[in-house]
């Protein structure tokens, strides 16, 4: 516990509803609650409080009350409160302020100043619930043109003469994004990946292997990934997924690898990874066998001669400056998919300077990519995912039209699995069972409930989805795909409109 | 969109003019459980093509001559139904990637491998009468890998273990810079057998961010070319056992004797933590 620190959130005990039934102070992982019988009172320590709400929500009186602690220091915009306390922190420490989550600063949302269009007299539009609405995504290359042989004599024989890459069906756009187990407890990983195969898309493994019992079951509903510290990574993982995913980059933390601490290496995570109990899972910053186009395209075909050429090559990059460049060099390279992580992407652990700072948002990264593939006639090599703060079903919609295939969600099934963005994801006591290995704490995770909480997350989405299709006009989601004529901006200058592509409101 | 856009086409190195394994018969001569494969003028993955078919065809000892670096030998041979791991002799210069995820097979090199020879292999075997280029073992999981002369930079880079998988990889001449480093586990031999009398190893930063697994380096090392990481131990009665088994085992490959090796200085360069970077957050 830190010196000189104001707590960050205070409580408030409303005595007269409290029963003594001592619930917040079981389901507190920090000790906040306390019971002293002599005076039959609760107490708590307020500075260790992270605000998840977890002892707010379970109190069956509704006796608790959790809100920023309003104690301030002179105001102040530039030395504000958070980064006095940090300073602070790192007196006490010298060491590397570390958070969670996705980046949190308030940055430019381009997702709330973008509109959607709908129809109005000139064409009808329609109706998901009587007439047929297509979300079906195929994610990977795709042929130039697409030739067809059919004998004239008997219409039934068709056949498609064009050569047809490995692709990978998905029934709606959606796909949770790389959340490792180790990072997540085993529950919520499970519950990711049995959401996905009940919902017929898929999930990511992220760096931290596929559990030997989950490849028969889960694998053709797994992305796998391929990362620096190659965890987990034998040819049999490879091929039990359904596609593989290079990581060379994530939006919470471009440009660094990541160190899984020894002590959330536990014996199952140790056996998935690969790599002795209680050592430190250090991914390095980069892969080393790839430091130019070149060498990545050696690893994307290392991964497809391992798999028989038969599932696509997804590479994953944060989006920074020059990401429209770097996505046709890795189209170029031969990937099959290339997702975007921008600068608000989550991450179970990453330093508060680069989390806040790195990166570029991923509205433009992905209009900018999108534009550069389709001027250098590459578009079709691709698919293109798009990650990193994506909340509801109409950024899914708005980030189609700018030209994705499909979005990753990672923080907006977290917050479906019970997480509430407290951002102490990194010292791995998540209250809510999430990011946690303690067996206590993930224990409160059915996977059973939560992949059904995840499939109706993603069901309502679809609908919604659906809907604002209908209202379009359009009844299939690849009409939408980057088209940007069902956009407009708002609030927007110039250069952001001319980065997205899209016309201002009116125009 | 329709290929003719000479100034932004995409050209495929790699699958561009590739042709169907059944134009390419004429170079595979095969004799029971035996074959013989010409890859004059193979493309990388026609060559692979060829080994796969002909693997599935029962062959179990494969002969690829003319190979001028062709990339991912064995790498597409994960066969797990195959009864018998296979044997391919491999020569003269095989490219990029040699057995990068190698599924049990034994590869035998005679001349020299490329970068990534042995990246992320999962198990088997790697012989090279030669030297072999950069990050040779990257995150190999298992298996062993020799090699008769010099590597280059990055060898052993995050090689790793798990309980009874300990990869190995033996160097009989000396490495280049960050020489295993990153190292999670596994077992390294660094002989240095072409270094002149007193001539130190070339490498530096040895074992640099190292948190697993050992190295064993024979002749002389300064303590400047180490990473901060790592520890200089002596050998014990395990380390030797360990040592000999492995520089025997080479000695039969090459033709060296092994107890001229096993006489020079070894010495044991070990993780001072398995947790080299617990100290650096502030939580």
């Amino acid at each position: 516990m830190y010196s000189y620190l104001l707590p960050e959130f205070a409580i408030e005990r409303n005595e007269e509803r409290c029963i003594r039934c001592r619930v917040c102070e079981r389901q507190c992982a920090t000790d906040v609650h306390y019971y002293d019988a002599e005076p039959d009172k609760m107490f708590f320590h307020e500075e260790a409080c992270v605000g998840c709400q977890r002892c707010a929500v379970f109190c069956p009186t509704n006796a608790l009350f959790i809100r920023p602690h309003p104690a301030e220091y002179r105001p102040n915009s530039s030395w504000n409160r958070e980064k006095l306390q940090d300073l602070k922190k790192q007196a006490e420490t010298g060491g590397v302020i570390l958070t969670g989550s996705g980046n949190d600063k308030p940055y430019r949302i381009y997702w709330d100043h973008l509109v959607l269009n709908a129809s109005q007299v000139t064409n009808p539009s329609i109706d998901p619930l009587r007439e047929p609405m297509e979300l079906k995504t195929f994610l990977g290359r795709k042929p130039n043109t697409l030739e067809i042989e059919f004998n004239e004599l008997n219409g039934s024989e068709v056949k498609i003469k064009s050569e047809l890459y490995p692709n990978v069906s998905i029934t709606t756009p959606i796909v949770f994004s790389a959340m490792s187990y180790g990072a997540i407890s085993y529950q919520a990983y499970k519950s990711l990946a049995m959401a996905a195969k009940k919902f017929g898309t898929l999930f990511n493994t992220g760096e931290g292997g596929l559990p030997l019992n989950m490849r028969k079951e889960y694998g053709s509903s797994a992305i796998v990934q391929c990362a620096s510290g190659r965890f987990g990574v034998d040819p049999e993982y490879l091929n039990a997924a359904c596609a593989i995913e290079i990581k060379i980059g994530q939006g919470a933390k471009p440009g660094i690898g990541g160190h899984l601490p020894g002590e959330k290496v536990s014996e199952n995570i140790a056996v998935t990874r690969m790599i002795p109990q209680g050592t430190d899972a250090l991914s390095p910053a980069p892969q080393h066998d790839i430091y130019s186009i070149e060498d990545l395209s050696m690893l994307i075909y290392a991964l497809k001669e391992a798999t028989n050429y038969e599932k696509p090559v997804s590479v994953k990059i944060a989006a920074v400056h020059n990401v429209a460049a770097i996505a046709s060099g890795i189209v170029r390279a031969g990937a099959d998919i290339v997702a975007i992580d921008g600068l608000r992407g989550g991450t179970g652990a990453a330093p508060k300077a680069i989390r806040d700072n790195v990166g570029i948002p991923l509205e433009l990264a992905l209009a900018a990519v999108d534009k550069r593939l389709r001027e250098e006639g590459i578009r079709n090599k691709c698919s293109i995912l798009a990650a990193g703060g994506i909340r509801c079903s109409a950024d899914v919609m708005k980030a189609i039209a700018l030209g994705a295939d499909a979005v990753y969600i990672g923080t907006a099934a977290l917050v479906a699995m019970g997480c509430t963005l407290c951002q102490k994801c990194y010292t791995g006591k998540c209250t809510w069972g999430i990011c946690t290995q303690d067996p206590y704490l993930s224990k409160r995770l059915n996977p059973e409930i939560t992949s059904q909480r995840l499939a109706n997350l993603l069901r309502g989405w679809s609908h919604e989805i659906k809907e604002m299709l209908g209202g379009m006009g359009i009844n299939a989601i690849e009409s939408l795909r980057g088209n940007r004529e069902h956009l407009r901006g708002v609030e927007l200058a110039e250069w952001e409109l001319d980065v997205l592509g899209v016309k201002g409101a009116g125009e | 969109m329709n290929n003719l856009n000479v100034k932004f086409g995409l050209r495929n190195m790699f699958l561009d003019g590739v042709r169907p394994v059944s134009e390419l018969v004429q170079h595979v001569n095969t004799n029971g459980s035996n074959a013989y494969i010409d890859a004059l003028g193979l493309k990388h993955k026609e060559l692979n093509d060829l080994l796969r078919e002909t693997a599935l065809k029962g062959v179990t000892s494969i002969t690829v001559q003319n190979v001028f670096g062709q990339r991912y030998i064995g790498t597409r041979l994960y066969l797990p139904n195959l009864a018998k791991k296979m044997e391919i002799k491999i020569a003269p210069n095989p490219g990029n990637d040699l057995g990068a995820f190698l599924n049990g097979h034994r590869l035998i090199v005679y001349g020299n491998a490329q970068d990534g020879a042995g990246n992320t292999m999962d198990d088997g075997e790697i012989i090279i009468h030669g030297r072999a280029g950069d990050i040779v073992a990257m995150s190999m999981r298992g298996g062993k890998i020799f090699i008769r002369d010099n590597v280059g930079y990055r060898a052993a880079i995050h090689m790793k273990e798990y309980t009874g998988k300990v990869p190995a990889l033996v160097i009989g001449g000396t490495a280049q810079d960050f020489f295993g480093e990153y190292m999670a586990g596994g077992r390294v031999i660094l002989l240095g057998l072409n270094l002149s009398k007193n001539e130190r190893h070339k490498a530096h930063y040895i074992g640099t961010g190292m948190h697993g697994g050992v190295i064993y380096l024979r002749g002389r090392v300064e303590e400047y070319q180490l990473g901060k990481e790592v520890g200089i131990r002596a050998l014990d009665s395990h380390d030797w056992e360990i040592v000999g088994q492995y520089v025997s085992e080479f000695s039969s490959h090459f033709g060296f004797d092994p107890a001229e090796i096993l006489q020079e200085k070894f010495q044991k360069l070990l993780p001072v933590s398995t947790r080299p970077y617990g100290k650096i957050y502030a939580y």
